[in-house]
C-alpha cells in the first residue's frame, strides 16, 4: 500500500481548522486526539505489522526495544566482570570466559546498544515529526536497515552457542590477536559479521535521516530553525557516513586474513627493497589506524544525539529557548570536524604517530565542547527550573560528561597517556563519557518522550528513584576506577594479587554496580506499572517547544494532519503562547512583526 | 540548498586542509588517504547541492548577490507559509514485506561466511526475490 501525502495547512484550512479539540492547554489537541488518531487501523496487525511496517515510528520502537534488551544483556555480562574482579585471585569465570564477557559486554553497549538506540531509534521517531515530515525519505530503506541491526545483533550474541564460544579479543579487536591463528572458531567470525551487518545498517540510517531532513521539512522550517536535537542527527549522520564504511570494510578484509590467505594486518611475506625499505607485507598498524578511523568518530557518533537531547530537555524545563543556538550548532560541527581528525590519540604508544598533530587536535575538542557546557548553563541560568525525571537526567549527565571530559583533555596529552594507557583510569575515563551521555541523557530522552511514543506517562517518583540511584552508584562504581588505575591495574585482567591495594577499590566499585543495576530493574518496573495502569499524558505533558508535540500522542500515521505556522525554532511553543513569542535570531528578526498566530 | 551546500563544501575544504597537512607532516599513507576520502565526502555531495543552488537562483555568485532564479525552495526560507507547501510531497509505502525478507535474505548469505556455503543457497534467492519485489513494488506504487 503507498500513501501519497499531500498535508493539510493551518493557514490555508483556518479558521475551520480541523484539529482534535484542546483540552490540557497545551498544544492544539489532547487525549481526544491520541483516540481519535493514534489508534486508528492502517495496513497489518500483529506481528504482521511489525514485519512489514515502514512506519518511522514503529520502525524507531523496534530499534529501541531491541537496543534496550542489549543494554540489560550487557549489562548482565558486566556484573559478572564486577563480581570476578571484586576479590583477588577470583575464580567464578574462567580467563576465557571473562574475555569473551568483556569483549561482548563492550561490544553490544557499543554497536548494538548506544548508537542504534540514538540514530535508529530516536532519531528515526523523532526526527521526522521535528521536521514536520510524513516519515523518513526512504521507508523501505529504513526497514532494511532495522532487519540488518536486528540480524546482525542476533549475529554476533550467536557467537555464545558455538564451539570455541564468542569472539574474545576486545571491542577492538586488535590485529594480530583477532587473526585465525591467536583467536580461532567461529564466535570471531560471527562477530566480524554481525558488524558487517550493522555497519550497512547505519550507513543506510545515515543517507535516510541526511535525506530526510534536506529534503522534507516543513515549509518555513529553514536548516537555522530546526531543532537541535535533529542539527546534531544530521551531523551524526555525515559522521556515519565517515566513520562506518572504513569499519565496515576493514572487517571484510579481517574475515579475509582469517580465511582467504591474505596478510593484511599481519607483518608476513615481507622482503627488503632498496637497502632498508621493506615491502610486500601487512601491517597490524594499518588495522589500528583504519579501526580508530571509525573508532573516534564513533565516540562522537554515541555522544552528539545525546547532546542533542540534553539541549531539547533543558530549555523546556528551564522554560526559555535554548542559550545560543548558532553557537551549539557550530559548536556540534566543530566537535565532529575535530573527532575525524583525532583518531591515533589512542595509538600514541605504538610510538609509530604524529604526537604533536593528534594531541594537538584532541585538544582543541575541548573549545567547542566547552561552548556547549556553557550554553546548557546559560539555558539553565535564570530559568523556571522543573525538576522533573528528565531534567534531573540531563543534570546527571552534566556532572557525568565534565568528568569524562577532563580526564579525556587529560589522556589528550602524550606524557600522561604514556603514564596511563591501557589501565583503569582509561577504563574509568571510557564509561564516564559513554554512561554519562548514552545512559544518562539517553534515559533523559525516553522519559522526555514517552508520553509522545505511547500517550501515556512513565511514574515521576519511581522515575527519580531511578535517577537518583543510578546516580550514586555512577560515581561509587567509576571513582574507585581512577585511583586503581592510577596504581596501575591494568584493564582487561581477570585476575589479580592481593598485595597491591587495588582491593577496596574493586569492592566499592562492584557495590556501585549493583547500586546502578538496581536502578535499572526501577526503570522495568516503571514501564511495566505505566503500561498496566497508564496515565493519559495529552499531547504536549511538558508545555514543549518543538514540533513534534503539536500532532497527538502517539503520533497518527504519516504523523500530522496539520502543522502550525513555523517562525521560529519553537513553533509548538509560539503557538500555544501567542502572547510570549520567540525572539528570532539573527536574519530572522526581519519577520518578527509579520507573525500573527493562528487559531 | 544553500546551508547544505556551505554544510557540505565546509566539510571539504576543512578535511582537505587536515589531509594536507597531516601528509605533509607524517607521510603516513593510510591516515592521509583516509583524510583525503573523508574530503571527497564532502566536495561530492556539497558540489551536488551547490549545483542545484545555482540551478534555483540563476547568475548569482556562489552563494551571495540578487537571484535570477526561481528562488529557494518553500523549507529553505524565512517567510514561507505553509500553503506553499501544500500539494504532494512523495508516495510513501504504507508497508512492505521485502525489507523483511532482503535482510533475512542478508543475515543467511552472511551466515553462509561461517556456518557453510549451502546456506547461499537460501539467502541468495531471497535477495535476489526481494530485489525484483521491492523494484516491481515501488513500479507501480503498492503492493504486489
Amino acid at each position: 500500500m503507498t500513501d501519497v501525502i499531500a498535508p493539510g495547512t493551518t493557514e490555508t484550512e483556518a479558521p475551520g481548522l480541523h484539529l482534535p479539540p484542546e483540552t490540557d492547554g497545551h498544544g492544539p489537541s489532547g487525549t481526544d486526539g491520541h483516540e481519535e488518531h493514534g489508534h486508528e487501523a492502517h495496513g497489518p496487525t500483529g506481528i504482521l505489522k511489525w514485519l512489514t511496517s515502514t512506519d518511522h515510528k514503529v520502525i524507531g520502537m523496534s530499534y529501541m526495544i531491541t537496543s534496550l534488551v542489549m543494554f540489560y544483556l550487557a549489562g548482565i555480562m558486566a556484573m559478572f566482570i564486577r563480581l570476578q574482579l571484586t576479590t583477588p585471585h577470583a575464580s567464578l569465570l574462567t580467563f576465557g570466559q571473562y574475555n569473551q564477557l568483556f569483549t561482548m559486554h563492550g561490544s553490544l553497549m557499543l554497536y548494538l546498544f548506544a548508537g542504534p538506540f540514538a540514530f535508529g531509534g530516536l532519531a528515526n521517531f523523532v526526527v521526522p515529526l521535528q521536521v514536520g515530515a510524513p516519515d523518513m525519505a526512504f521507508p523501505r530503506l529504513n526497514a532494511l536497515s532495522y532487519w540488518l541491526y536486528l540480524t546482525g545483533s542476533i549475529t554476533m550474541l550467536m557467537g555464545f552457542l558455538v564451539a570455541g564460544g564468542a569472539a574474545s579479543f576486545g571491542w577492538v579487536g586488535y590485529a594480530p590477536l583477532s587473526s585465525a591463528t591467536s583467536s580461532p572458531g567461529a564466535g570471531g567470525d560471527l562477530w566480524i559479521m554481525a558488524i558487517a551487518l550493522t555497519g550497512f545498517s547505519a550507513i543506510f540510517t545515515g543517507v535516510n535521516l541526511v535525506a530526510t531532513i534536506f529534503y522534507l521539512r516543513a515549509p518555513g522550517l529553514t536548516m537555522f530553525r530546526m531543532p537541535i536535537f535533529t542539527w546534531n542527527m544530521l551531523v551524526t549522520a555525515i559522521l556515519i557516513l565517515i566513520a562506518f564504511p572504513v569499519l565496515t570494510s576493514a572487517m571484510i578484509m579481517l574475515f579475509c586474513d582469517r580465511h582467504f590467505g591474505t596478510h593484511i594486518y599481519t607483518a608476513v611475506g615481507c622482503h627488503a627493497v632498496s637497502g632498508a625499505a621493506i615491502q610486500g607485507c601487512g601491517s597490524p598498524l594499518l588495522w589500528q589506524n583504519l579501526f580508530w578511523f571509525f573508532g573516534h568518530p564513533e565516540v562522537y557518533i554515541l555522544a552528539l544525539p545525546f547532546f542533542g537531547i540534553v539541549t531539547e530537555v533543558l530549555p523546556v524545563f528551564s522554560r526559555k529557548p535554548s542559550f545560543g543556538y548558532k553557537g551549539m550548532v557550530f559548536a556540534t560541527m566543530a566537535i565532529a570536524a575535530l573527532s575525524t581528525g583525532v583518531w591515533a590519540h589512542h595509538m600514541f604508544t605504538t610510538g609509530a604517530v604524529l604526537l604533536p598533530f593528534f594531541s594537538f587536535l584532541s585538544l582543541l575538542i575541548a573549545v567547542p565542547t566547552g561552548i556547549k557546557f556553557f550554553n546548557w548553563i546559560g539555558t539553565m541560568w535564570r530559568g523556571h527550573l522543573r525538576f522533573d525525571t528528565p531534567m534531573l537526567f540531563c543534570i546527571g549527565f552534566l556532572f557525568a560528561f565534565l568528568m569524562g571530559g577532563v580526564t579525556g583533555i587529560m589522556l589528550a596529552s602524550p606524557p600522561i597517556d604514556f603514564a596511563t594507557h591501557d589501565t583503569y583510569f582509561v577504563v574509568a575515563h571510557f564509561h564516564q563519557v559513554l554512561f554519562g551521555t548514552a545512559v544518562f541523557a539517553g534515559f533523559a530522552g525516553l522519559y522526555y518522550w514517552y508520553p509522545k511514543f505511547y500517550g501515556r506517562m512513565l511514574r515521576e517518583n519511581l522515575g527519580k528513584w531511578h535517577f537518583w540511584l543510578m546516580f550514586v552508584g555512577f560515581w561509587v562504581t567509576f571513582m574507585p576506577q581512577y585511583v586503581v588505575g592510577l596504581l596501575g591495574m591494568p584493564r582487561r585482567v581477570a585476575s589479580y594479587p592481593s598485595n597491591l591495594g587495588w582491593e577496596s577499590y574493586n569492592i566499592v566499585s562492584t557495590v556501585g554496580a549493583f547500586i546502578i543495576a538496581f536502578s535499572f530493574l526501577l526503570l522495568l518496573i516503571n514501564l511495566v506499572v505505566s503500561w498496566r495502569n497508564p496515565v493519559p499524558a495529552g499531547n504536549n505533558p511538558w508545555d514543549a517547544h518543538t514540533l513534534e508535540w503539536f500532532t497527538t500522542s502517539p503520533p497518527p500515521h504519516h504523523n500530522y494532519t496539520h502543522l502550525p505556522p513555523i517562525r521560529s525554532e519553537r513553533p509548538t511553543w509560539d503557538y500555544n503562547h501567542p502572547d510570549n513569542l520567540t525572539v528570532p535570531h539573527g536574519k530572522d528578526a526581519v519577520h518578527v512583526k509579520e507573525r500573527v498566530p493562528v487559531g | 540548498m544553500r546551508v547544505e551546500a556551505l554544510f557540505l563544501l565546509f566539510l571539504g575544504v576543512f578535511f582537505g586542509i587536515v589531509g594536507i597537512v597531516y601528509w605533509f607532516w607524517s607521510y603516513e599513507d593510510g591516515g592521509g588517504m583516509m583524510l583525503l576520502g573523508t574530503s571527497l565526502l564532502g566536495f561530492l555531495p556539497g558540489g551536488y547541492y551547490f549545483f542545484w543552488h545555482k540551478r534555483f537562483h540563476g547568475k548569482r555568485v556562489f552563494f551571495w548577490g540578487k537571484s535570477t532564479g526561481a528562488g529557494d525552495r518553500p523549507s529553505d526560507r524565512d517567510d514561507a507559509t505553509l500553503s506553499e507547501g501544500a500539494g504532494v510531497i512523495e508516495a510513501f509505502p504504507g508497508s512492505s514485506i521485502w525489507p523483511f525478507v532482503l535482510g533475512m535474505g542478508a543475515f543467511l548469505t552472511v551466515l553462509s561466511m561461517v556456518f557453510g556455503v549451502w546456506l547461499i543457497f537460501l539467502g541468495v534467492p531471497l535477495i535476489l526475490t526481494a530485489l525484483v519485489g521491492v523494484t516491481a513494488e515501488s513500479r507501480r506504487g503498492g503492493h504486489i
